[in-house]
């Protein structure tokens, strides 16, 4: 009787045995890598929006504060959208006829809100409080990127839980303050909005290492001792309870 | 035969040679004529139940795990108790294939196979409940596993039930690898004995390119002796694991140091009634009673005897702590949920099943008698099911918190999720006898040898002497 397996089922028997090791490995870390790429996240990939608003302009060139469209900031959960009188509150002086503008116009005209296209978000089971970050001077672009560099909006960060942990469990890495601004009397909120004032007066150079990688959009997570040892200071003074911020209510009530 | 008392020697009987060893198992592979209406009847009893179990899976994803009995303060209940009895089924094979292999033990070889399937089949009966019990099975993986994610969280693993992931997906692991390796040989032999070109096929390519040279049957012994050594430990880990489930918690009841080797022995326990329970029909429907001799029984009986004695001695201990811890919880529990009350029924009925029937092992006949055998060992089944289930929500409902203690009821979902995982381990039981060598042929051939003295046993008649085989 002749054989059942030629000699190249030893070959095939060899490779299944790797095959079976690499493929279900290599599947694992295809969806690990995919999960995190901005295919999924999105970051860094600007969205279209029914008016091209550029931050880069408004908030890089010309200096607006954060808060003059983002008015609740401070005070509430949510940062808030510009309503559309906002926006007429200079475009009914400047550039009035601009087509780009139609949409604004035209909602302004119509009473009908601008539907813009929401870049950061994160799920409703997540109870997310700007104004708490904001208070212990988490900086804007800590979370949003460099925002002043924005010409169509994008996602500074992936807002995925291990990333808001990173913080959340040592968060002595990333409270910092200006030496400068808190002689001065600033508050760590008052810091926050003063770097973009002291970037537009006197540009990057003469802002401190931390503000630097803010205002450039580098992740300004500090592994250094001493800049630690601040941090975790800061973290005593603003209170930041960390044997609690990591837990699970904290966020998902 | 010239030579009959050798032969005659109680772990084979009748007058075996190699061909008669290769046909008594090998044809129950090769032969459908083999299997009788008892294998259609189980099978088809088996398949139904395993219809059952999908039936009540799809209803539990769809609906949630609302559908059981589980409520507060009793939320371990029926899928618990069912995945502790499961996996302390499973630990009599590897007892067999592991221990006994490495103590030597002869005997093992013609009942460790169906042993050790009978040990993954049950593990993997018992891997269900903990998923099931995650409510969202799909999203389990990394709520069991420490698999890095984008969440960032992971499993606490300070937690037992951290370590119990471990231990029984170590044990499935091993238990698989073991049972296959074993069976390699065992395919090469069916591969050369069939005819038909898919079987040919199939098991070819499950003898892995098995020849039976010296030099793969070196690397098999050394190979299968690693397994054996690493399985070993787990005989007696992975229970212990178990038992840290309820021994780190702090419920009343459960905190006692004596979990560990109670739950151990309790699996060896129930794994030896359940191979007791297969091995009867086994060797009356298939005629194999040459094979798995009366002698076979009488040292599962034994073992089955002993390890009831150590869980008999548990119970003490847990009578015992309740008493002398002075903790007032403990007492409360135990004297008016087990020993009085609403659910003492349930203990005094394990303590009948495990304590008082095993007994009758005592009496050499009752351990040769394959009425009683299969009487006591699904007596002891029973016991051991009654005995986590007095474990489990027993201890849960009473609460420390005495408004919060409430009756616990089964619904009719956790019934027929148990029977559904009953009749799983029946199909795939009955479907591994159809298509696997019940019996590990080569170690059976081996043992004839050793058993006759070193000498190559006699050839069959209608082979002429001097032919070799």
């Amino acid at each position: 009787m002749a054989q059942i397996f030629k000699p190249s089922a030893n070959t095939i028997a060899q490779v299944s045995l790797l095959g079976g090791a690499i493929v279900p490995l290599s599947v694992g870390l295809g969806i690990a890598a995919l999960s995190r790429s901005p295919a999924n996240t999105k970051v860094g990939v600007p969205l279209n929006q029914p008016v091209p608003f550029s931050h880069e302009h408004h908030v890089g060139q010309l200096g607006i504060d954060c808060r003059y469209c983002h008015t609740s900031v401070e005070k509430s959960a949510f940062a808030g959208f510009p309503p559309t009188e906002t926006c007429m509150s200079c475009h009914s002086q400047i550039w009035t006829n601009s087509p780009l503008l139609e949409p604004v116009r035209k909602s302004y005209e119509t009473g009908t809100p601008i539907r813009w296209t929401k870049v950061n978000k994160v799920p409703e089971f997540v109870f997310f409080n700007h104004s708490i970050h904001v208070n212990r001077g988490i900086n804007c672009n800590t979370c949003h990127g460099a925002v002043n560099d924005m010409n169509i909006t994008w996602k500074g960060n992936s807002f995925q839980m291990a990333w808001c942990l990173q913080c959340h469990r040592a968060p002595e890495r990333y409270l910092h303050e200006n030496e400068a601004d808190t002689a001065a009397g600033l508050t760590p909120r008052q810091q926050v909005f003063n770097l973009y004032w002291k970037f537009q007066q006197d540009g990057v150079k003469h802002l401190d290492a931390h503000e630097q990688d803010l205002i450039s959009g580098e992740d300004p997570v500090s592994f250094d001792k001493d800049e630690i040892a601040k941090g975790r200071k800061l973290v005593n003074k603003y209170g930041v309870k960390t044997q609690q911020l990591a837990d699970c209510w904290i966020c998902h009530r | 035969m010239a030579d009959k008392r050798p032969l005659n020697d109680v772990m084979i009987t009748g007058e075996q040679n190699y061909r008669s060893i290769d046909d008594a198992i090998g044809s129950l592979v090769i032969d459908p004529k083999r299997h009788k209406y008892p294998w259609y009847v189980m099978a088809t009893l088996g398949f139904l139940g395993a219809n059952v179990l999908a039936a009540t899976v799809t209803w539990l994803v769809y609906q949630g795990i609302g559908i059981w009995g589980n409520n507060w303060p009793t939320m371990w209940s029926f899928d618990i108790v069912n995945f502790v009895w499961w996996i302390g089924i499973g630990h009599a094979g590897t007892l067999i294939s592991a221990i006994l292999l490495l103590m030597r033990q002869p005997w093992r070889n013609s009942i460790n196979r169906f042993a050790e399937a009978m040990t993954i089949f049950a593990v993997m009966c018992a891997g269900m409940y903990p998923l099931l019990h995650t409510g969202r099975p799909w999203v389990a993986a990394y709520w069991l596993l420490p698999l890095p994610n984008i969440m960032g969280v992971w499993p606490q693993f300070r937690s037992p039930l951290m370590w119990d992931v471990f231990a029984v997906s170590t044990y499935f692991t091993i238990s698989l690898l073991f049972w296959f390796m074993g069976l390699i040989p065992d395919f090469a032999t069916i591969r050369d004995k069939s005819t038909g070109r898919v079987r040919k096929v199939v098991y070819g390519m499950l003898a892995m390119g098995w020849r039976g040279s010296n030099r793969h049957w070196h690397r098999y012994e050394q190979a299968y002796l690693l397994l054996a050594g690493l399985s070993t430990p787990l005989v007696l880990s992975v229970h212990s694991i178990v038992s840290f489930d309820f021994a780190a918690g702090i419920v009343a009841g459960w905190n006692i140091t004596v979990y560990p080797p109670y739950f151990v022995a309790g699996a060896v326990f129930a794994g030896f009634a359940m191979v007791i329970l297969f091995a009867i029909p086994l060797r009356r429907w298939y005629g194999l009673s040459d094979l798995i001799t009366l002698r076979h029984l009488d040292w599962m009986a034994k073992i089955t005897l002993a390890t009831g004695l150590i869980v008999g001695y548990g119970y003490m201990c847990e009578a015992f702590y309740a008493w002398y811890s002075a903790n007032p919880f403990d007492y409360h529990m135990s004297v008016y949920r087990r020993y009085t009350g609403g659910y003492a029924w349930a203990y005094w009925s394990l303590i009948l099943c495990n304590v008082v029937i095993p007994q009758l092992f005592w009496i050499p006949k009752a351990r040769r008698t394959e009425s009683t055998l299969l009487i006591v060992a699904v007596v002891v089944n029973i016991g051991m099911w009654l005995e986590r289930f007095v474990i489990i929500p027993m201890a849960l409902l009473d609460s420390y918190v005495p408004s919060a203690s409430q009756p616990y009821y089964p619904t009719f979902w956790d019934f027929a999720m148990f029977a559904g995982t009953v009749g799983f381990f029946t199909m795939m039981m009955f479907l591994f006898i159809r298509f696997l060598p019940v019996i590990n042929i080569f170690e059976v051939k081996d043992l004839l040898y050793k058993i006759l003295g070193g000498k190559a046993p006699p050839l069959p008649a209608e082979i002429p002497a001097g032919a070799g085989e």
